[in-house]
């Protein structure tokens, strides 16, 4: 199996707080990993700084062989980033936001309608494609963030808490659309809901003040716990048991 | 360049998706009409030139300019999709001048629209039409420097509205500086040196003087050095404060 994602040693600072405290993991093709970890864990700070909008204090992040801090726009190109929140231009409708990424993301014009068509089948998006993005739901707004990492079917996928926000329903959809990417991708979600773990994930990582404690396939993590349950686990490794 | 070109279109569509922009154009036009006519006596002077519409400019671009400038950056940081800006595969670079050139192509379409003033103008007299060319030229290039200062200020805060006041503060700063407002507050004090440079300055002295008809090279690199030195500051600035 190779890496298409290597961590080594990543650290972040924000002036004496360490958000991100040395981590280092390898992700490769096929693989789904759930970050886990509490609120202020240093998840979204971790995929900031893979999806080159933060600089690391320390260490490296290497995406498809291209290290983020010689080559950026290399690694930008290679990822599909889902934002915390899924940010999105409200004034823009989600047809015209997704033609926008496209473009930028360097899809040649004779194919953008093509790529776009394909991502809003994926997400179930072609509903409200003509209506601007700030009316849509809280559900719709996020799959507009998930069409947007998929546009250029990157090799490598971030996705910062894909399901918060959404009903049960969307849940499973969003899920069932990860499982059906994994056997080709690699693929990192963060997440604090412990069920999406079982229900997509092929390993879980479970980090805590910028520390990996735990790295392992879910069902490891599990019996590792007495209760046999990974909430249970969760909660005895960071310190809440 | 390709990425500067769709980043452009995007943030230009964007003033036209609310209302912001008829609303800036119909401001812009009645109050340098109402400023051209009644304040600086278009009519009255019974001079066919423009000097009473340009002479005004510096004090329009003051307030609207900021409004224009204030979302550039600010609105990116509320919304978090500055996240996703710099996260596709484009440079700082590409997305400080496509925003900028958005929001400086908006107020050419303003500052176009006041062409009727210029046909009146033929229509009224003889006036030296190379003057007035060179004016819009300078007014042009005016805004650009008033934009790209907004657009830095913009970068340092989430907040819309702290972003319009501080700018139009500092445009203030700028526009008087080479004026007696200004000056003669240093003039008791400082070296002569120090207020010689605080009133080289001045945006208002270095448009008054293309405003004669003359374009000094000088004064172009004035303004274009001014909107180079704001549009670099304002990508570090992103760069600095991103985080937050």
């Amino acid at each position: 199996m190779s890496a298409l994602l290597s961590i080594q040693k990543l650290t972040k600072r924000f002036g004496a707080i360490t958000a991100v405290d040395g981590l280092e993991f390898e992700v490769g093709r096929g693989e789904v990993l759930g970050f886990l970890g509490p609120n202020g864990a240093g998840k979204s700070t971790t995929m900031k700084m893979i999806s080159g909008f933060l600089a690391p204090t320390a260490g490296t992040v290497v995406v498809a062989g291209h290290d983020v801090r010689q080559e950026p726009q290399a690694v930008k190109a290679a990822i599909g980033y889902l934002p915390e929140g899924a940010p999105a231009y409200p004034d823009m409708t989600p047809l015209s936001f997704l033609c926008f990424v496209a473009r930028i993301r360097g899809i040649a014009e004779k194919d953008v309608a093509g790529a776009v068509e394909r991502v809003i089948a994926q997400t179930r998006l072609s509903d409200v494609v003509m209506q601007p993005i700030e009316t849509l739901s809280k559900g719709f707004k996020r799959r507009v963030g998930l069409a947007q990492a998929l546009v250029h079917d990157p090799e490598v996928l971030i996705l910062d808490e894909p399901t918060d926000g959404l009903d049960p329903n969307q849940k499973h959809e969003v899920r069932g659309l990860i499982q059906s990417m994994a056997a080709e991708k690699c693929i990192v979600v963060s997440t604090h809901i412990l069920e999406e773990v079982d229900a997509v994930c092929t390993r879980a990582m479970i980090i805590a003040r910028g520390r990996v404690l735990a790295d392992g396939i879910p069902a490891d993590l599990k019996a590792r716990s007495g209760a046999a349950s990974l909430d249970d686990y969760f909660r005895e490794v960071t310190g809440h048991a | 360049m390709r990425n500067i070109g769709l980043i452009f279109r995007r943030e230009f569509a964007a003033y036209f998706a609310t209302p912001l922009a008829y609303i800036f154009i119909v401001i812009f036009l009645v109050m340098a009409g109402t400023m051209t006519f009644f304040v600086g006596g278009f009519l009255a002077r019974d001079q066919a030139d423009l000097q009473p519409f340009f002479g005004f400019h510096p004090w329009l671009y003051l307030f609207l300019v900021p409004a224009l400038s204030m979302r550039l950056w600010a609105e990116d940081r509320r919304l978090g999709t500055i996240e996703l800006l710099l996260t596709l595969p484009i440079t700082m670079v590409e997305a400080v001048i496509g925003k900028f050139l958005a929001a400086w192509a908006f107020t050419g379409v303003a500052l176009a629209l006041t062409f009727p003033l210029w046909i009146s103008v033929n229509y009224l007299g003889n006036p030296d039409n190379g003057v007035i060319v060179a004016s819009y030229l300078g007014s042009y290039l005016m805004a650009g420097a008033y934009m790209a200062i907004g657009s830095l200020i913009s970068a340092m805060t989430k907040n819309q509205v702290i972003a319009f006041v501080v700018a139009a503060a500092v445009c203030f700063l700028f526009t008087v500086a080479g004026s007696p407002i200004l000056l003669n507050y240093f003039e008791n004090w400082a070296p002569g040196e120090l207020v010689q440079t605080i009133a080289s300055f001045g945006f208002m002295t270095h448009f008054q003087a293309i405003q004669r008809g003359v374009i000094d090279l000088r004064d172009l690199i004035f303004f274009g050095s001014a909107i180079a030195i704001a549009l670099t500051a304002n990508a570090y600035v992103i760069d600095w404060k991103k985080a937050e």
